[in-house]
């Protein structure tokens, strides 16, 4: 008989790194599906263009520097996804290649792979792009129609009166009958994947929650309206167009660059609400929530530190 | 309302192959071995030599030391000899080998003491101190020392820990169902010893059959409470336990008598009961047999001193090998590589399973998913605790209360990264305690 010795505890659940990641890959279907359904197979060929590119930099890097291959844990399949979703339907494939090489090898694994990067890789690969490429990546196209010649504005260009054109109504925006990028359109098919994500716990609410409360505040309170609509109904345009959600969903709850404790998150969330809204009232861009996020991953570890939670027994001793 | 504290989850418990399993009394084995080290505390003389004949109840080793438990044969016999042998924890300790001659022949010293109304609170701790009686839960603290808390600690509760937590487990739940009088007549006498008119058992969810018993046949004593507990691990550790009855805190480094309360185990009462009822001193104790290799799974009364082979072979022998043995339950148990270590006063449970944990995976990240800091009871960050004793930071490790840690695992058996955290803060915690001894 030969027995195995091991430190306790001796079971394990069942989850692994994996099986998260293949659950954040589930919870990006529909916002994914919708994206091809309303951009047509141009979107399905970016997506799939930046998960190949992910991995293919990832087991290449992973092999010249001899380390072990990780590409099973499927997280560089997510950061594909990811960096798919933040592009414009139209991008060149070209971009979209070197963005997830970016973001693979510069962002994630030169800090030395999952877990270590303070960074979200999709996130700085996409800030990336929009900086390196500032056409390509602000030129939209129209939702269901030819990728190839028409383009236009998207709505919160025009919310901000920087561009010309028409506000969707917002049922559109709801579903995601807009112009914008791949997955960032429909609030309704990206919310299906935030309740998967609950209900998986994944992750909990309250970064996501307070990302969008603290900006909703915000715009309501001292959002600049140029338009005729009540500054309700200006505040709830904001919080559908645009990368709120797909970000506060998907992005302000990556686990590696975002705190671990709850006020930590709490803070982390409100702190992205904040400079969302100051970048797209103040900013030179139309859209801030990608860089909102990246500041606040470069504070993550000030905010842990200082939320170190309570410890139990922190009383005063029977005397 | 089911009463609990926060943070620790659910666990698959497993509890359903063994909790319908009426105990059944196992008969001596041929060679016994008692390893002179059961309990937390001062090291026992030997009280017997090679050749001896001893009997039921004789103590074998013992001493003068307050913080201490004799040891006492289990059964009447021959000291056949005294060697180190292997210990449940894994390390050679000091053992006495008594062949059984099965006459069963009671040492004439084992007589009831006086009613426990005629006794006074020094008598009363003098007979848990002579009858061996350790905390039974796993840790083996003497009972007498536990219950004499300093004068000053005002003790408002006693509470019985039958909450059981640990998956597999069930030898706790038998005895609460077919020892309830024994249990409630222990408390009783603890009540009496510490001046208290109330008593608590505190009892997890789980265990529906044992919550009813108890509190019918506590209702005609009138003073003491059934609290039920909300299953989830590690609902009997100490400090949750108490957090779950009292709503106090056990301050940080401090004792339970430091939030008011102290808590004993369901054999360990039960062991008292039988040590003023009838004078035994301890020498059995119930063991839960399970896992998916035993041809007969159950819970077992036990005396003291079998081997495990003999155990295993009373059980009808594996019916799969297993690849993995444990002493104790999964989450705080001890691995075992031979089947000649000796059931002892601390051990409650043999884990066989065929299955090898292979989960632990060295080049596996931590990526910060937060899960460890969400359940960890004691609100403690795992994630960092468990890096920074694994580089050896162990300032920065105490910085993150490593010390506070309870080595509950639950952060080892949630990580998806499939780290093991508590490995490397059990043994930083050892280095910081050490560091300390050798300072003062």
């Amino acid at each position: 008989m030969q027995l195995t010795m091991s430190s306790s505890p001796h079971i394990h659940a069942k989850e692994s790194i994996s099986t998260i990641m293949l659950d954040v890959l589930i919870a990006m279907m529909p916002a994914t599906l919708g994206g091809i359904y309303f951009f047509g197979y141009r979107a399905a060929i970016v997506v799939l263009t930046a998960i190949a590119a992910c991995i293919l930099s990832e087991y290449a890097y992973r092999k010249l520097m001899k380390k072990s291959s990780s590409v099973k844990d499927l997280s560089a399949i997510v950061t594909g996804v990811l960096i798919a979703l933040n592009m414009p339907p139209a991008v060149p494939l070209w971009m979209v290649v070197i963005g997830s090489a970016f973001a693979i090898i510069l962002v994630k694994q030169l800090y030395g792979g999952l877990g270590k990067n303070f960074m979200n890789p999709a996130l700085a690969a996409r800030c990336f792009m929009l900086i390196a490429w500032p056409t390509a990546m602000t030129t939209f196209s129209e939702a269901v129609g030819n990728v190839d010649t028409i383009s236009s504005a998207t709505p919160l260009s025009v919310l901000k009166g920087v561009s010309e054109g028409t506000i969707p109504e917002l049922s559109a925006s709801f579903f995601g009958n807009i112009p914008g990028c791949i997955g960032e359109t429909s609030v309704f098919l990206i919310l299906i994947g935030f309740v998967y994500l609950l209900i998986r716990r994944v992750i909990r609410p309250h970064t996501t929650l307070c990302f969008v409360a603290s900006f909703a505040l915000l715009t309501f309170l001292f959002g600049k309206n140029q338009t005729d609509y009540a500054q309700g109904y200006y505040t709830l345009l904001h919080i559908v167009n645009g990368g709120l959600l797909l970000g506060a969903v998907f992005m302000a709850t990556d686990y590696v660059t975002t705190p671990t404790t709850l006020l930590g998150q709490i803070i982390f969330g409100v702190g992205c609400g904040i400079l969302t809204f100051v970048i797209r009232q103040f900013g030179g861009y139309p859209e801030g929530t990608s860089f909102a996020i990246l500041l606040m991953n470069v504070v993550t570890p000030l905010i842990e530190t200082a939320t170190i939670p309570k410890k139990f027994g922190e009383v005063k001793r029977n005397a | 309302m089911a009463q609990t504290f926060k943070g620790g989850l659910h666990i698959d418990d497993h509890k359903e192959i063994t909790n319908r399993i009426p105990i059944k009394k196992i008969p001596g084995a041929p060679v016994h071995i008692f390893p002179i080290q059961q309990h937390i505390g001062a090291p026992l003389d030997l009280e017997v030599s090679v050749g001896d004949r001893v009997l039921v109840g004789q103590r074998l080793a013992g001493s003068s030391a307050f913080v201490s438990a004799p040891i006492h044969s289990s059964v009447s016999g021959t000291v056949t000899d005294i060697k180190q042998h292997l210990h449940p924890s894994g390390a050679m300790v000091t053992s006495i080998f008594v062949e059984n001659d099965y006459q069963d022949e009671k040492h004439p010293d084992i007589q009831p003491p006086k009613p426990v109304d005629q006794l006074s609170r020094e008598e009363m701790l003098e007979i848990i101190k002579n009858a061996g009686i350790v905390g039974m839960g796993g840790a083996g603290f003497p009972t007498h020392v536990k219950l004499s808390p300093p004068p000053e600690k005002n003790i408002t509760h006693i509470i019985v820990n039958g909450a059981e937590c640990e998956p597999y487990l069930t030898s706790d739940h038998r005895r609460m169902l077919e020892n309830t009088d024994e249990i409630l007549n222990g408390l009783t006498i603890v009540m009496k010893l510490l001046g208290l008119s109330e008593g608590y058992i505190g009892v997890e969810q789980n265990k529906p059959d044992a919550i009813a018993v108890l509190k019918e046949k506590a209702a005609e004593r009138g003073n003491i409470r059934i609290v039920t507990l909300k299953t989830k691990y590690p609902q009997g550790a100490e400090k949750q336990l108490i957090y779950a009855v009292t709503k106090r805190q056990v301050p940080s480094g401090g004792l339970p008598a430091d939030a008011g309360a102290i808590v004993i185990n369901i054999d360990t009462v039960t062991a008292i009961s039988r040590a003023f009822t009838y004078g035994k001193p301890l020498l059995e104790r119930i063991i839960t047999l399970t896992g998916d290799c035993f041809a007969e799974p159950g819970n077992v009364a036990v005396p003291l001193g079998v081997p495990l082979s003999y155990l295993v072979e009373q059980a009808g022998g594996f019916v799969k090998e297993p690849k993995r043995l444990i002493l104790g339950g999964p989450m705080m148990g001890i691995s075992q590589y031979s089947l000649d270590v000796p059931i002892i006063k601390t051990s409650s449970c043999i884990l066989a399973l065929s299955t090898a944990d292979t989960t632990y995976q060295e080049d596996s990240p931590c990526i910060r998913c937060g899960k460890c800091v969400t359940y960890c009871p004691i609100n403690l960050m795992p994630l960092h605790l468990g890096r920074y004793a694994a580089e050896g930071n162990l300032e920065q490790a105490e910085k993150y209360h490593i010390l506070d840690c309870i080595e509950c695992g639950v952060c080892s058996y949630l990580c998806p990264g499939k780290q093991s955290p508590l490995q490397y803060i059990r043994v930083a915690k050892q280095q910081i305690l050490e560091n300390r001894r050798k300072k003062q």
